[in-house]
């Protein structure tokens, strides 16, 4: 197997559709380690990925007024199971474009192995962004994971970012998002990572709603077994007239997992509104008995509640 | 024999006695209704026979076709044929109404007869059956988003698919409009069809009238069972001018 079939077979594995990089509609980038093992444009969008010693640092234009139809698909590995990965991004959405992406960063082997992610997102007036992403981090806890993303969110702009950590453990995680909103714009961060053994999941999300009628929902979903630890910072700041804003997290914990979740609203304006919500704690035991009383057991309930608070 | 025996159960929690020893029985295809006011404890006995967390500390026994079910759990009294639907159902994240009724039918009983297999509904004629749309709903997730109508609608669904030997209905037409409150009771009808035995409880003479028996509970005292309209005008004659005072709930140290 060569290098890039190596990468489409933990890119599928880890849930992705390599069929995709065959087809000429769908634009991709595909990068292991600090290798380009494949890049794919379609009209409008500019992708300049340059090889550094670790990593990659890419550049990424959507042109003005171009309609991405189809999502990007862009998939960040390391197959040994040491390395390190550090990707540089930047992208720009200039006015009135859009472009979704969806991305896999996949470590199926990983012992040690550390991905830092560092990003700048630029969205123009009116434009759209929407980020997925979803990671696969292997079975040995052996993966460092650290993601920061500054958003500069233009009028009438939206961004849409979801960290997906569904199953496998999580290693150490430690995600920095920072939005900031011109008026009219919309955010919304969500992040649902399962975590088991000694994983550390730290999670910053942060928005600031400069504009007036500017928008932001940060969402977090987090599940804990084992001697797992979650720790969740969400910060809204609205500053704007007719701003509002909502704060959102669930963790569940599981034997000995502890779980933190610091919501932080900070309201500078008379007109506009944040509201949080954060439950914290083991298994909903009402849940738990109404799919009991279905005929699950005790561990089929939890896996279903689990399940569907991470995937749903 | 008896679907469901229940034989002096008494409930108490710190200084409150919420049940009295409370002995109930339903047969067949029989509808038992549970009326009494707020607080009556109709809601706890219903915990009580589903072995809920919190509802375990009774005294008293309760039969399942005539097998001692009391120390089981929850699971195991699903699996051995009884449900229930909460007064208010629980809400779920991210599991679809797909998914969810599902489970039921993974979990139904059998009720093959002498070699002949008694129609089993897909999960789309069980929400037709609760006047919901499959193609509006089957997606749409059993979480905040649903109405509380809906949801209740939805647990219906669930428990016909499930088809137990006896079900306990919480409050099965509370938060349910009027046109699908008929839906309601062709739902209790297929159930006695099939033998399935329902407790129900109830705060409406509609409701009620569809029950071949009725207890009155009030301050977890059973004071009357006889015809839903034996028991309902015993309660409006009698029990309103206050059985608390009878009864007090508080019990002595
Ligand atoms: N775990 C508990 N601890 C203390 N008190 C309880 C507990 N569970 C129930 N109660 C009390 O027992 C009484 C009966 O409650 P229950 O919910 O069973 O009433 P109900 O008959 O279902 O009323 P409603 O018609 O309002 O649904 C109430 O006074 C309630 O506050
Ligand atoms: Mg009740």
């Amino acid at each position: 197997m060569n290098h890039f079939e190596q990468m489409a077979k933990v890119y599928a594995d880890a849930g992705g559709q390599p069929e995709v990089f065959k087809d000429s509609d769908v634009a991709h980038l595909v990068i292991s380690g600090n290798k380009v093992l494949g890049a794919h444009l379609v009209p409008g969008l500019r992708v300049d990925p340059r090889e550094t010693k670790d990593g990659v640092a890419v550049k990424i234009v959507v042109e003005e007024g171009v309609k991405i139809a189809r999502p990007i698909h862009m998939c960040f590995g390391v197959v040994p199971e040491e390395g390190l990965q550090k990707i540089d991004m930047h992208v720009e959405v200039l006015d009135g474009a859009s472009a979704s992406v969806s991305a896999h960063c996949v470590f199926p082997n990983a012992v040690k192995v550390t991905h830092i992610m560092d990003a700048e997102i630029i969205l123009g007036k009116g434009a759209e962004y929407k980020y997925n992403e979803t990671h696969f981090h292997g079975m040995n806890g052996g993966v460092k994971v650290v993601p920061k993303t500054k958003i500069i969110m233009g009028e009438y702009s939206y961004f849409y970012t979801e960290f997906n950590l569904p199953r496998g453990r999580a290693g150490y995680v430690d995600i920095d998002y920072d939005a900031e909103l011109d008026a009219h714009a919309t955010v919304e961060m969500i992040t649902k990572v399962n975590g088991y053994g000694d994983d550390l999941i730290k999670i910053r999300e942060a928005g600031t709603l400069k504009g007036e009628n500017s928008r932001g929902v940060l969402k977090s979903r987090i599940a804990l077994k084992g001697n797992a630890v979650g720790d969740v910072y969400n910060e809204m700041i609205a500053l704007g007239a007719k701003s509002r804003g909502h704060v959102d997290c669930t963790e569940i914990i599981m034997e000995n997992a502890r779980a933190k979740a610091v919501p932080v609203v900070d309201v500078r304006h008379p007109e506009a509104q944040v509201t949080h919500e954060a439950a914290i704690g083991g298994v909903n035991r009402t849940q738990l008995e109404t799919l009991m009383a279905r005929g699950l057991d005790e561990e089929e309930a939890t896996e279903m509640i689990v399940q569907g608070l991470l995937q749903g | 024999m008896e679907l469901l025996k229940i034989e002096d159960v008494s409930l108490k929690k710190g200084n409150a006695q919420i049940l009295n020893k409370v002995n109930l029985s339903l047969g067949m295809g029989e509808v038992h209704a549970v009326i009494g006011p707020n607080g009556a404890g109709k809601s706890s006995l219903s915990y009580v026979l589903m072995g809920l967390e919190g509802y375990n500390d009774h005294e008293g026994r309760i039969y399942l076709e005539g097998k001692d079910i009391t120390g089981y759990s929850v699971t195991e009294r699903a699996k051995a044929g009884l449900t229930m639907g909460w007064q208010e159902p629980a809400r779920f994240e991210g599991i679809s109404v797909e998914q969810y009724l599902g489970i039921s039918l993974k979990n139904a009983q059998d009720y093959s007869r002498n070699g002949r297999k008694i129609l089993q509904h897909t999960v789309s004629e069980a929400l037709e059956k609760v006047a919901l749309s499959p193609q509006k709903y089957l997606k749409r997730s059993v979480d905040k988003s649903l109405s509380g109508g809906e949801r209740k609608r939805v647990e219906l669904a669930s428990i016909l698919l499930m088809r137990p030997r006896v079900v306990i209905l919480d409050e099965p037409d509370s938060g349910i409009d009027t046109l699908a409150i008929e839906k309601i009771f062709e739902i209790i009808e297929e159930f006695k069809q099939l033998g399935i035995g329902i407790l129900l409880i109830t705060h409406s003479n509609k409701i009620l009238s569809i029950a071949d028996r009725a207890s009155l509970l009030c301050s977890g005292h059973i004071i009357k069972t006889g015809s839903p309209s034996e028991a309902a005008d015993y309660y409006t004659d009698q029990c309103l001018s206050c059985i608390d005072e009878r009864y007090p709930r508080e019990v002595a140290e």
